[in-house]
């Protein structure tokens, strides 16, 4: 797939800040729709072939996503959003935490600031991450990276049958 | 207390001192003298950054020497590689996304 569409991804020195801007050839509405609506935002914001299930969500100042991310052997990885700001089509911030399947949440969590802005029916969103713990930093990737190996492991097989069939 | 790269990199005088010896390896006194804070105070950013395993001493004669783990820091690079490829993949998932919504609105 040819891209070509702005992408800006950098971190503070102290490692606790995550800067990303991108750019998308989509009106304001669809990104602001594709970033806040739940049935929308499980569509993409799992990288394959781990899956979003949201369990509900109410967009709203003090409203919650609540969420899992799916590994393909079918591990849940809970969290819960909480919307702390939210001006239409320009700006939300949210406070998001790991949680169980209970809803107990896994303190501390980290910040979201998204900033939308649209020009030639193009929009540019702005994320700024901040993480009071480091350790919960790290732990970000944890799941993803496992699912990522695993996608690879399973292309590994497949790729390990399809030349034995040869 | 769970000791990481990612807590060495957090503090200012640390990554100060990791700049400094990573030109090359220095006694703590020489390290204390490019800073304002007690030479008690670097110890203790000497002692965090070998326990995250970020400095290597070595004793020479009577002095010690501390000198930067160049492979330990390439972690982070790992790390962030890996954060950034994250996010990449989510865009190009949400490209496709934003066009088929865009399909279906026509």
């Amino acid at each position: 797939m040819t891209n070509n569409l702005p992408f800006d991804f950098t971190v503070d020195k102290a490692l606790k800040k995550v800067f990303i801007t991108r750019e998308f050839d989509a009106d304001l509405s669809l990104v602001w729709d594709a970033f806040t609506k739940a049935e929308l935002i499980d569509q993409w914001i799992a990288p394959k072939p781990m899956v979003s299930k949201t369990k509900y969500q109410d967009f709203k100042v003090g409203g919650k996503r609540f969420y899992a991310m799916v590994s393909p052997d079918g591990q849940e990885r809970w969290a819960m959003q909480e919307y702390t700001s939210i001006t239409p089509k320009t700006n939300f911030k949210m406070h998001s935490a790991f949680a169980d399947k209970d809803e107990n949440l896994e303190l501390p969590g980290s910040e979201w600031d998204h900033s939308f802005s649209e020009e030639n029916a193009r929009t540019t969103v702005s994320i700024i991450i901040f993480n009071e713990s480091l350790e919960r930093m790290e732990r970000i990737l944890d799941g993803f990276t496992k699912g990522m190996k695993m996608s690879l492991s399973n292309l590994e097989n497949l790729l390990a049958t399809l030349s034995k069939k040869r | 207390m769970r000791r990481d790269i990612f807590q060495a990199i957090a503090d200012p005088t640390r990554r100060a001192i990791i700049t400094l010896i990573a030109l090359q390896a220095m006694t703590p006194n020489a390290i204390a003298e490019n800073f304002q804070t007690t030479r008690q105070s670097v110890s203790k950013h000497l002692r965090i950054l070998t326990e995250c395993q970020l400095v290597k001493q070595e004793q020479q004669g009577r002095e010690i020497y501390y000198s930067l783990q160049i492979q330990k820091m390439k972690e982070i690079d790992i790390w962030l590689d890996q954060l950034r490829t994250l996010w990449e993949t989510r865009f190009s998932q949400l490209d496709k996304v934003l066009s088929t919504m865009k399909k279906q609105k026509k």
